[in-house]
C-alpha cells in the first residue's frame, strides 16, 4: 500500500486494518502522533487527512491510500516552525506535551476553515482534545496569538 | 472544509522576525533529543554539571520531567550561578546512583511537589562550584586576579585586556594546575539574579511542539519486541492456563507467556499484540478480591467511622464540648464519600526492559528510580548496580509512576526475561482505567459545633480509608502508632511526624481518629495532591457547614481561623479582594471558598459556579492566591496552578472508579470522563511575592478546587454534596 505522508510517498506494509496510528508509529517511526485511548476520545493522534483533522488511531490504514496525511513531524519546515507551533511555544503551552501533537493539529485544521475563532468555536472544536495536564487556558490563548500571527502573514 | 495552509505556504522566517513579540521562539534552543545526545567526552566538575570542550555544558538532572517543569526550574538554578543561558544546557537523566538521590527523601524520587524546593541550593551550588573552577583556571592561566575575571555567556572575560575564553577552553587549564572543587562557594544574593524569579519558558518546550520529545512510549531499539498483556477480570487474580494457538497464528506474533500479571503476547508491531491478544483463551483464578465492591467499601467504612479510630490528634476537649452544645443545638453532623480515582496519564504506562545475563537495562517513565531499580534487582536477584534505568519523558503521572510496586516496570522485566532482544510492554487505556491503582476510597465522617459567637468550637473527625504506605518500605516513616499520617494530612491542625505543617486554622477543640480500612481489592496510590484530595473536601466543605450554623461568612470565618498564620491570613486577604467577594452575585449563580496548606505552601481559591434547573453547572471563574516562597519561574507556577486546579476539578466533578463483583467498570474516556477545554474555567492566579525559601506548587492548586466547587454549588442552590463525584448527585460541569 502506498501512502503519502507529509508530502512524500511511502510504501507500507502493515495489514489492511491497521490504524494509521500505529501504521505511522510502529512501521513509518512518525512517534510524534500520540496513543492516547484507541477510541476516538482524546485527540492525541490527530493527524491531517486531506487538510481534515482525523482520529488516526480509529481510522484504517486501508481508507487513506492515495490521501495527503499531514502529521506533526510535517508541520515545521527548513524555514522553521509552523505559526501555530510559534505560539504554542511562544504561550509555553506545554506541561508533559503528550497531548500537544494532537491539540496542535485540531488547532491548524481548526485556523484553516475559521481564521479568526471565537473562545466558543475554539472550545467546541477542540473539546474532543484531552489534555490531562490542564493546559487549557493557554491552549485558548495560543490559538488566538496562531490566529493574529497568520492574519499579520497574510496581511504581510 | 477548506486546505489547510501547507506549512511552506509562507515565510517562517520573515514571520519570526516581524512577530516582535516571538522573540523566545526566534531564538529557541535545539531541541531536547537532541541535546540528550550532545556532548559524552567532557570533564565532570561535580555531579550535577559535565562541560565538554567545545562549551557545551550538560546538567544531570535527578528529577523526573512529566510536565512538572522539573528540567525548566534545574537548569534555570544551574544557569544562573554558571552564568549560562538555560536554554542552552544540555540535559541527561541522572543515573540511579546514590549521589543523586533526594537529600530529602534518601531515595531517587520525584515526587511531594518538592523539586524546587529541593533542589533549589544544590544545583545553584553545583553551578558556582564549576564556575569557581572556572575562574580559578582563567586566573592562573592569566596570570590575573580573580576578581578582575568576570563570566558571562558561558565564557570567563577580563575587562583591561580584552582576554577571554570559553568554559570549554578552560577544561585544558583546570587538567594542567589540576584544580579542585572549592570546599564552599557563595552564592549569588537574590538581588543578582538575572534568571530566578523571572517567568521562563519551559526548557524542553520546543519538542514538545515539534513532536521530536521522546516519551517512553516513543522509544524504538533494535529488534525489539512489543507487548500486550491479557489482565486478569480483578485485580491480584492470575493464569490458571491459557490457549494461544490462534494469537500465535497471527501475523508478527513471535510468543505468548503467562507472566505474574497475566499473558504477554510479544509481537513485532503493538496493534498485531494487541490484536492477538484479543484471540487469547485464558482460564483465569479471580483471586482474593473476587466479590470486592466499591459499595461494600463505602458501607464497610461508614459502619467503621461510627467506632471509636485511632486517635492521632486530640486538641482540648473535643467529645465534651460537642456533649455540651449539643443540648444548645450548635452541632452539625456529615458523613463525606470520595470514590476510587484513577490517574489517567495521557501516555499510558509503559516501560522497555532488556535483561542480559545478570543484568538489565530499563527505559521507563518513572518518577521513582531508586525503588524500580530495588524492585527489579530483587526480582532478578542481582545486584543493585547491575540495573539500569534510562528514564525519558513521561507524559503526565500525577503520582501513578511512584508506584511502590513498580508494577508497570517489573512486567516488564519478567516479559522481558528469556527473550534475546529488549520488550516494550504498551497498556492499553482500557488497562490504565482497570489498573488496580487508585486514589482510595475514603470515608470521613464529621461532628462540630459552633460557639456562641457562631465561631467553631469543637471538632472531631474519624477518617476511614486504606493506608498507602501501611506495610511498605516507607511504613517506618509514615506509620505513627499504626496510623497512616500521609493519608492524614490535611485534617491534623497541629504538626505531625514528617509533615512541618497543620491546616493553619486554629479550633480549640480538635479530635482526630483515623482507620485503616482492610487492604483489599485495588492498590491504594498517590494521586495529585494525596491526601488533600480527600481530606480537602471533608475539611473545608464541613467548615463551609460550620460557617452555615455559625452565621458567619465562610471567608470571614477562615480569616479569623488563620489570624495566628500570617502567611495563610495574608493569602485569604488578598484572596477576598482580588475575588469581588461579597459582590452579588446574579440568581443561579454562587461562590465557594477553600483554604489549603500541601507541603507548606498556603493556596485558596474562590470559585463562581453558574448552576441550571437540571443541576448542570458551569465553573465561570477561579481566583487562586498562593504562596510559595520565592517563585523561582513564577510562569511555570502559574502554569501547575492552572493544570493543578483542572486536575481537581475534572476529579470532584465527575471523577469515578466503580467495582463491581470484583470488576472494575469504567474503561475509557467515555466512560472515565476527565476535564475537556468547554469545561475549564477562567483562572486568575496570584503569587504572592515572598523571600522564603521556594515550596512546592505541582500539587497545591489541586488542594482547594474540589470543596471550594463544591461550597459554591451549594451557595448557588442550597444544595449540600456529601457524596463524590458531582456528577453522581446530580450536578454536573458543562
Ligand atoms: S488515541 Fe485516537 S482519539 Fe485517543
Ligand atoms: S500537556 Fe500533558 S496531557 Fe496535555
Amino acid at each position: 500500500m502506498r501512502l503519502t505522508v507529509n508530502g512524500s510517498e511511502v510504501e507500507v506494509s502493515s495489514e489492511a486494518d491497521t490504524p494509521l496510528l500505529w501504521v505511522l508509529r510502529d512501521e513509518l517511526k512518525l512517534v510524534g502522533t500520540k496513543y492516547g485511548c484507541g477510541i476516538a476520545q482524546c485527540g492525541a493522534c490527530t493527524v491531517h487527512l486531506d487538510g481534515r483533522a482525523i482520529r488516526s488511531c480509529v481510522t484504517p490504514v486501508s481508507a487513506v491510500a492515495d490521501k495527503q496525511i499531514q502529521t506533526i513531524e510535517g508541520q515545521a519546515t527548513e524555514a522553521g516552525l509552523s505559526p501555530v507551533q510559534l505560539a504554542w511555544l511562544e504561550t509555553d503551552v506545554a506541561q508533559c506535551g503528550y497531548c500537544q501533537s494532537g491539540q496542535i493539529m485540531a488547532a491548524t485544521a481548526l485556523l484553516a476553515s475559521n481564521p479568526n475563532p471565537s473562545d466558543a468555536e475554539i472550545d467546541a472544536a477542540m473539546a474532543g482534545n484531552v489534555c490531562r495536564c490542564g493546559t487549557y487556558p493557554r491552549i485558548r490563548k495560543a490559538v488566538h496569538l496562531a490566529a493574529s500571527l497568520m492574519s499579520e502573514e497574510h496581511s504581510a | 472544509m477548506s486546505e489547510i495552509p501547507t506549512a511552506g505556504s509562507m515565510s517562517r522566517r520573515r514571520f519570526v522576525q516581524s512577530g516582535g513579540a516571538l522573540l523566545f521562539a526566534a531564538q529557541c534552543p535545539i531541541s531536547l533529543s537532541r541535546k540528550v545526545h550532545a556532548g559524552g567526552n567532557g570533564a565532570m566538575m561535580n555531579s550535577f554539571v559535565r562541560i565538554d570542550p567545545n562549551n557545551v555544558i550538560t546538567m544531570l538532572a535527578n528529577n523526573s520531567e512529566f510536565g512538572n517543569g522539573a528540567y525548566t526550574v534545574m537548569s534555570m538554578m544551574l544557569a544562573e550561578e554558571l552564568d549560562v543561558d538555560y536554554r542552552s544546557i544540555a540535559l541527561e537523566a541522572a543515573p540511579t546512583t546514590l549521589e543523586y538521590y533526594s537529600p530529602l527523601f534518601r531515595e531517587y524520587l520525584t515526587a511531594g511537589s518538592v523539586t524546587t524546593g529541593s533542589t533549589f541550593i544544590p544545583m545553584r551550588t553545583a553551578g558556582a562550584k564549576a564556575r569557581a573552577m572556572l575562574l580559578e583556571a582563567a586566573s592562573r592561566d592569566w596570570q590575573l586576579p580573580p576578581d578582575e575575571l568576570a563570566t558571562e555567556n558561558g565564557t570567563v572575560t577580563h575587562a583591561a585586556s580584552g582576554r577571554s575564553s570559553t568554559y570549554g577552553e578552560l577544561l585544558e587549564v583546570i587538567h594542567r594546575f589540576d584544580i579542585q572543587p572549592p570546599e564552599t562557594v557563595a552564592l549569588k544574593d537574590p538581588s543578582q539574579f538575572k534568571i530566578l524569579g523571572k517567568p521562563a519558558r519551559r526548557y524542553e518546550g520546543v519538542g514538545k511542539v515539534d513532536g521530536t520529545a521522546q516519551f517512553g512510549i516513543d522509544i524504538k531499539l533494535p529488534g525489539m519486541l512489543y507487548g500486550a498483556i491479557a489482565r486478569p477480570p480483578v485485580y491480584g487474580g492470575s493464569v490458571i492456563d491459557f490457549d494461544a494457538t490462534e494469537a500465535l497464528a497471527m501475523p508478527g506474533v513471535v510468543k505468548a507467556k503467562a507472566i505474574r500479571a497475566g499473558v504477554v503476547v510479544l509481537a513485532d508491531s503493538y496493534w498485531r499484540a494487541q490484536k492477538a491478544r484479543a484471540k487469547l483463551k485464558i482460564n483465569w483464578d479471580r483471586g482474593v478480591n473476587d466479590g470486592v465492591s466499591s459499595e461494600q467499601f463505602y458501607a464497610d467504612y461508614r459502619a467503621l467511622a461510627d467506632t471509636p479510630g485511632m486517635l492521632a490528634e486530640d486538641i482540648g476537649d473535643a467529645l465534651g464540648a460537642l456533649d455540651a452544645a449539643e443540648a444548645k443545638d450548635r452541632v452539625v453532623e456529615a458523613t463525606y464519600e470520595m470514590p476510587l480515582l484513577a490517574h489517567a496519564t495521557l501516555e499510558p504506562m509503559n516501560c522497555i526492559a532488556h535483561v542480559e545475563g545478570d543484568t538489565c537495562t530499563i527505559w521507563s517513565g518513572t518518577q521513582y528510580q531508586s525503588n524500580d531499580q530495588e524492585v527489579i534487582s530483587r526480582f532478578l536477584g542481582i545486584p543493585q548496580q547491575n540495573v539500569t534505568i534510562h528514564r525519558p519523558l513521561m507524559g503526565g503521572s500525577f503520582g501513578r509512576r511512584s508506584s511502590k510496586k513498580a508494577d508497570y516496570t517489573v512486567e516488564a522485566v519478567e516479559a522481558a526475561m528469556g527473550e534475546s532482544v529488549p520488550v516494550q510492554i504498551i497498556w492499553s487505556r482500557e488497562e490504565d482505567i482497570r489498573s488496580g491503582h487508585y486514589r482510595p476510597l475514603f470515608v470521613h465522617k464529621l461532628r462540630g459545633s459552633v460557639d456562641e459567637a457562631g465561631m467553631p468550637e469543637a471538632w472531631h473527625q474519624v477518617a476511614v480509608g486504606q493506608s498507602l504506605m501501611q506495610g511498605t518500605k516507607h511504613d517506618p516513616a509514615y506509620m505513627v502508632r499504626g496510623m497512616d499520617i500521609y493519608s492524614l494530612d490535611g485534617c491534623l491542625q497541629e504538626p505531625f511526624g514528617v509533615f512541618p505543617y497543620g491546616t493553619s486554622y486554629q479550633i480549640p477543640n480538635h479530635r482526630v481518629e483515623s482507620h485503616n480500612a482492610p487492604k483489599k481489592g485495588i492498590v491504594p496510590q498517590e494521586w495529585r495532591s494525596v491526601a488533600h484530595t480527600h481530606t480537602g473536601i471533608a475539611y473545608e466543605c464541613f467548615l463551609d457547614e460550620l460557617a452555615e450554623k455559625g452565621g458567619i461568612d465562610p471567608l470571614e470565618l477562615r480569616l479569623r481561623l488563620t489570624k495566628d498564620h500570617a502567611r495563610m491570613n495574608r493569602v485569604l486577604n488578598v484572596l477576598k479582594e482580588k475575588s469581588d467577594w461579597g459582590k452579588p452575585l446574579a440568581p443561579g449563580r454562587g461562590r465557594g471558598v477553600a483554604s489549603r496548606i500541601y507541603n507548606i505552601s498556603p493556596v485558596a481559591q474562590v470559585v463562581e459556579v453558574t448552576v441550571a434547573e437540571n443541576g448542570d453547572f458551569s465553573v465561570d471563574r477561579v481566583v487562586c492566591v498562593l504562596d510559595c516562597g520565592f517563585a523561582v519561574n513564577p510562569l511555570g507556577v502559574e502554569g501547575q496552578v492552572e493544570g493543578g486546579l483542572a486536575y481537581g476539578l475534572g476529579g470532584v466533578a465527575f471523577g469515578n472508579i466503580d467495582i463491581v463483583n470484583g470488576e472494575v467498570q469504567q474503561s475509557n474516556f467515555h466512560d472515565y470522563p476527565v476535564m475537556r477545554l468547554p469545561q475549564m474555567p477562567k483562572v486568575e492566579v496570584y503569587i504572592l511575592p515572598s523571600d522564603e525559601p521556594p515550596t512546592g506548587i505541582g500539587e497545591q492548586a489541586t488542594t482547594p478546587i474540589a470543596p471550594a466547587v463544591a461550597n459554591a454549588l451549594f451557595n448557588a442552590t442550597g444544595r449540600r454534596v456529601r457524596r463524590f463525584p458531582l456528577s453522581s448527585q446530580g450536578f454536573n460541569l458543562v
